[in-house]
């Protein structure tokens, strides 16, 4: 569904990605982890086609995204940032609307269509009981279930998700995550989504991409990517593997600390 | 308040007609009324009225009211767009500079070429029109570091830059003579030229760039994500922001034109509006217009009756109300940990 071909991107002087190449099918969720700076971010901005890309190409289906219309982009690639980036004033029902935008013409009067959409999209995500709030009224768990429905809303094949959990408690994470896992199983969305925390990663993704230094140094199913000696080594941190006490994926655990 | 278009143009209607009513000579409303009405051509019985008032009304009167209205609604709406596309509620074309960059292009043309026709008068908006886009275009470069524009810059560049303009707009003013440095004293106190041919001149301009601003209305709600996911959600963001930074320039470049250089109305106008009926840009900007010609018509009737017989520059009025009203708002986001 995505094909990411060799994509090269630098700010100014410096090259933050070198000729990465990655591929998420219709179906699946594929994680991109990797120390601060390793370029995920800018990985996911420059799919997303807010940054330029210095060379190589992104599809989706047949679609280059690099000659695509941004309507039309925003039709094919729908992008879930980190809650902090919403506006504050506007209610629940408002941002997830705003979703819609690309099928909208200048004036955005949405057609009862787009306004079904929008609704399946907030009883999707389970958030029909905040419609009307404003969205500085939530909490962090729920600002990011809103900024879901908002992407869910775009009816986009592909997803984007940078840092979903970031700043979330144990349980909004699972939620979250559980949420993502299951729309991509069953409207067959691809979905790649930037994490840090490692154990979450391994539990909620089909596969993961392992970035470092704006190269991918791995990618794999979870039990071939969560690996000792690749993640002590590209962490730099002294760290073991164990395997999940219920199910067969690999857990990450910290040696300890000097004394 | 359930029905902010119906009260804010009941509001406007009537504070239309208090300005045409009051003055050194007071004319009831009533008269008002057949003076407009017997002004109609081509009536089977027109109504008897007197000369004078109907000179009164009709030439002086009323097509001052209709400018200072026409100015109010696009100094609001262009101080309303300046907010949106700049995702900031203190941007105001006075304090961002672009005012004064619209008066030192309107100065410009008068002093080349004093006009006597209507072509004449039509070439000074346009000339305010390029001085507002140059200044706007070099405050947004000034004021923009990265992908951050902090207010404080935004508002330390648009000092800056309208200074540089009024300090030009000054010396023009000390170079010319007669009937031109008459007229440019008055536009830097903020007052009118009279007649019907600046009330001509504006309209086409203040039609156009208000239809645009009202109809970008969704688009600004759109950038209020900000500019990355405005484009995520499919806006062409560069476009757009030129195309509002050109109406809201036209619109302020059209109102500095004829009524001069008038300070805080589109700050003060569009914020009493988002407080009272909400942050939709698709509200926002109409009630904007209605509550602008409100406003400035009201400050006007403030600045004709104050100290009649002398009458007091508008700027100096709504800078009275606005420069406070401004504090506070500066004030309220900082108690709020709003980052200004």
């Amino acid at each position: 569904m995505l094909r990411i071909r060799s994509i090269s991107v630098s700010y100014g002087e410096t090259e933050i990605l070198h000729q990465v190449s990655l591929d998420v099918h219709a179906g699946e969720v594929v994680s991109l982890i990797g120390p601060n700076g390793a370029g995920k971010t800018t990985m996911m901005r420059a799919i997303s086609g807010v940054i330029p890309v210095k060379s190589g190409s992104v599809h989706i289906g047949e679609e280059d995204l690099s000659v695509t219309p941004v309507s039309e982009r925003a039709k094919l690639l729908a992008v879930v940032p980190q809650a902090r980036k919403l506006t504050p004033e506007y209610t629940v029902q408002q941002v997830v609307m705003m979703g819609r935008t690309p099928y909208l013409g200048w004036l955005g009067n949405p057609s009862p269509g787009d306004a079904d959409k929008a609704n399946w999209a907030i009883d999707r995500t389970r958030i029909s009981g905040l419609s009307d709030r404003k969205v500085a009224e939530l909490s962090g768990g729920e600002q990011q279930l809103v900024l879901v429905a908002r992407a869910l809303a775009q009816d986009a094949p592909v997803i984007l998700l940078d840092e979903p959990t970031a700043h979330l408690d144990l349980r909004h994470q699972a939620t979250i995550l559980d949420l993502v896992h299951s729309l991509a199983r069953e409207r067959g969305l691809a979905v790649l989504m930037s994490l840090h925390d490692l154990n979450l990663v391994s539990i909620f993704s089909d596969r993961i991409a392992l970035l470092d230094n704006g190269n991918i140094l791995a990618i794999g199913q979870p039990n071939e990517v969560i690996n000792q000696q690749l993640l002590s080594q590209v962490y730099q941190v002294p760290l073991d593997i164990i395997p999940h006490p219920h199910r067969d994926i690999p857990l990450v655990l910290l040696n300890g600390r000097d004394d | 308040m359930k029905r902010p278009y119906l009260l804010n143009s009941i509001l406007l209607v009537f504070a239309l007609v208090l300005s045409v009513a009051i003055g050194a000579v007071f004319i009831p409303p009533a008269s008002i009324m057949r003076i407009i009405i017997s002004a109609i051509p081509f009536q089977l019985d027109p109504e008897f009225v007197s000369e004078t008032m109907s000179t009164i009304v009709l030439q002086l009167r009323l097509p001052h009211s209709i400018l200072i209205a026409m100015a109010g609604a696009a100094l609001a709406a262009s101080g309303a767009g300046y907010q949106g596309l700049f995702q900031n509620p203190l941007a105001d074309p006075y304090l961002i500079g672009v005012a004064s960059g619209a008066g030192l292009g309107a100065v410009l043309a008068m002093s080349l070429n004093w006009p006597s026709s209507l072509f004449g008068f039509l070439a000074i908006p346009v000339a305010a029109f390029v001085g507002a886009s140059i200044t706007v275009i070099l405050v947004y470069r000034l004021a923009r570091f990265g992908n951050v524009l902090s207010i404080t810059n935004l508002i330390l560049a648009g000092v800056a830059v309208g200074s540089f303009a009024s300090a030009l707009t000054s010396l023009i003013m000390l170079r010319s003579d007669g009937e031109v440095r008459r007229a440019i004293a008055w536009l830097l106190g903020g007052s009118t030229l009279s007649g019907w041919l600046p009330v001509i001149a504006s309209l086409p301009f203040i039609v156009i760039s208000l239809g645009i601003l009202i109809a970008a209305g969704y688009t600004l709600n759109v950038l209020q994500f900000g500019d990355e996911q405005a484009q995520q959600l499919g806006l062409p963001v560069e476009r757009i922001k030129i195309l509002i930074i050109l109406t809201a320039s036209l619109a302020t470049a059209t109102a500095v034109s004829f009524t001069g250089v008038i300070g805080f109305i589109g700050l003060i106008v569009p914020h009493m509006v988002r407080i009272l009926w909400g942050p939709d840009y698709r509200r926002l900007i109409p009630l904007s217009i209605l509550a602008g010609a409100t406003t400035l018509l009201i400050a006007d009737l403030l600045a004709r009756t104050l100290l009649a017989p002398q009458e007091i520059p508008i700027g100096i009025i709504t800078a009275l109300a606005g420069a406070p009203f401004f504090l506070w708002i500066l004030w309220r986001h900082q108690r709020g940990g709003i980052k200004v």
